[in-house]
């Protein structure tokens, strides 16, 4: 089987949740990339040094620039006469993309796979990680969206990929990229964080979360997430939120600093190596899951843990 | 400018999912079904786009069993004009590239001038309908929205995407699938529900839309994740640190 993973980059890097998805697709055969961007030479040559890789296709134009699915989905489509899968990494651009490549090819994805169960069979979650489903594609291609955090990142060195331009790259002319405003922040990404800080509605308010949660992150170089209703309440942005609707995560250590634990946010963090949760209510449903509990007031516990470490 | 809102009935969000005990799926005999809470938002914004004057028209469909027509008269309720549900068997499962199908083809018919939709159901978590019918209709198509304004023939929305927001301008007709802060959606009046009670609400079958529902997927088996099980308690911030310095981590 010869399949195509779509290369999420920055521009000039590749993204690791590229890398999980690369060894989805290895488990189903012969690893084919693409990298579609404006100016993305030096993406593709990265992307042809990744393990596993034998070809990336490349292409440049214009109308690739902001990863527009409208200009994207039509350009993977015509690729896919060559494959016979097509892998999306489960990120919000992978996401956006998979579904308009998947009815353009009347086929049906399977959205955020957990483990290749065979060449046409797959794991994957439903009712927000509650259930786990097995399902088997009749469809006659495959189009998927992988879990990042359920399958090891390919190595990025030791592949030795060919590279070949593709044309054909058109704007469909019904969608345009007006800008962006992504938080820039020096902290690891928390997808690919190794120690998460999360912090709940206990926090109370933007400036306690601030005061409590940061420095115990500084302390740790730990990624900072939150649980819904902390973002719901304005405490921190959107893209803090863990949860099977926000970023699911599994860092070595998911500290968890006044959150309940509502099974939305339990199904975004639950594979997490070690969960600690701090919490007053020692009947949280946290501590159903947390590996290491500490019942008491957080505005207290957190400072004293910030100051001893 | 007409506005089209699928909404999909769903078990109710606070009711936690139990997987039946033979493995086929998840067990929906006698538990709360609700409207699918992404699509509730996707009702809301429509109603705000009428009350703005942006919107003339609210059309809510559904492709579900007879009793989704219960939803969609909560979409009614809160506001929606009219209603149309495809009606399927109960326990059949309508995929999303055949709802994209039939919300294709209804979309012929009712020209609107949007389509939102939830961007994802709860359920089945596919994330994927809104993107489909963009692809079939070949209408721009602004995914996880955070603020939606229609201005002269183009929406500009933000976007919630990994690592803050991004804004797309798309032409109308388009479509939008909502994210969680869109907006908060109303509930209805007491008032407003018996009125949607004589709303119109349209019965058809997937055959009179010339689309086979069959499934592209087969479920082979479901089942509960693999559980953790708590661990231990701390007594105190100290114990804790010794725990942190054991696992290498402070």
């Amino acid at each position: 089987m010869k399949t195509l993973v779509w290369v999420e980059h920055d521009g000039s890097t590749v993204k690791d949740a590229t890398l999980a998805t690369v060894t989805a697709a290895a488990k189903l055969g012969e690893v084919h990339l693409l990298v579609a961007g404006q100016g993305v030479g030096a993406v593709a040559d990265a992307a042809a040094k990744i393990a596993g890789v034998s070809k990336v296709h490349v292409a440049d134009d214009a109308s690739l620039a902001n990863g527009l699915a409208e200009n994207v989905a039509p350009l993977v489509a015509s690729l896919m006469g060559h494959h016979d899968a097509f892998l999306a990494p489960a990120t919000t651009t992978g996401k956006n993309i998979a579904p308009r490549v998947a009815a353009l090819l009347d086929v049906m994805q399977v959205s955020e796979i957990l483990s290749v169960e065979g060449p046409k069979t797959f794991t994957r979650p439903i009712y927000a990680g509650n259930a786990i489903a097995t399902v088997e594609s009749a469809d006659a291609k495959l189009v998927i969206t992988v879990r990042g955090t359920a399958f090891d990142k390919a190595a990025r060195e030791g592949g030795s990929g060919t590279v070949e331009a593709v044309g054909g790259a058109a704007d469909a002319g019904v969608s345009s990229f007006v800008g962006e405003e992504i938080a820039k922040s020096e902290r690891p990404e928390l997808t690919s964080a190794k120690i998460i800080v999360s912090g709940g509605r206990a926090l109370g308010s933007a400036e306690k979360f601030q005061e409590v949660i940061i420095p115990l992150a500084d302390k740790l170089g730990a990624g900072v997430g939150a649980s819904r209703a902390a973002v719901d309440a304005g405490y921190v942005p959107n893209d803090y939120q863990v949860g099977q609707t926000g970023k699911i995560v599994a860092p070595e250590v998911y500290l968890a600093v006044g959150i309940s634990g509502a099974i939305q946010h339990l199904a975004g963090m639950k594979d997490s190596k070690t969960i600690i949760a701090i919490n007053k209510d020692e009947d949280a449903p946290i501590f159903q899951v947390a590996d290491i509990g500490l019942v008491g007031d957080l505005f207290t516990l957190v400072p004293e843990l910030t100051g001893k470490l | 400018m007409k506005i089209l809102v699928p909404v999909k009935r769903v078990l109710d969000y606070n009711v936690k999912p139990r997987v039946k005990s033979d493995g086929t799926g998840v067990d929906l005999a006698n538990v709360k079904m609700s409207m699918n809470p992404f699509d509730e938002i996707a009702v809301e914004e429509a109603i705000r786009l009428k009350e703005k004057g942006k919107a003339t028209e609210i059309v809510a469909v559904s492709v579900g069993p007879a009793k989704a027509q219960e939803t969609l008269r909560t979409a009614l309720a809160m506001g929606a004009d009219r209603a149309i549900l495809v009606q399927v068997d109960d326990g059949v499962e309508v995929e999303p590239l055949a709802v994209a199908k039939l919300l294709k083809a209804i979309a012929d018919e009712e020209a609107p001038g949007l389509v939102i939709l939830g961007k994802q159901a709860i359920d089945d978590d596919s994330n994927q309908t809104g993107q489909m019918l963009g692809a079939l209709t070949g209408w721009g198509q602004a995914t996880f929205a955070n603020t939606v304004e229609v201005g002269d023939g183009n929406a500009t929305v933000k976007r919630e995407i990994d690592g803050g927001l991004q804004t797309v301008t798309v032409k109308l007709p388009a479509i939008v699938t909502t994210d969680l802060r869109l907006n908060e959606p109303r509930y209805a009046s007491l008032p407003n529900i018996m009125k949607a009670k004589s709303k119109p609400l349209a019965t058809k079958s997937p055959s009179e839309y010339g689309v086979d529902i069959a499934p592209r997927l087969k479920t082979l088996k479901v089942a509960e994740p693999a559980g953790r099980t708590a661990g231990i308690k701390v007594g105190s911030v100290d114990e804790l640190v010794e725990k942190l310095k054991a696992m290498g981590v402070a």
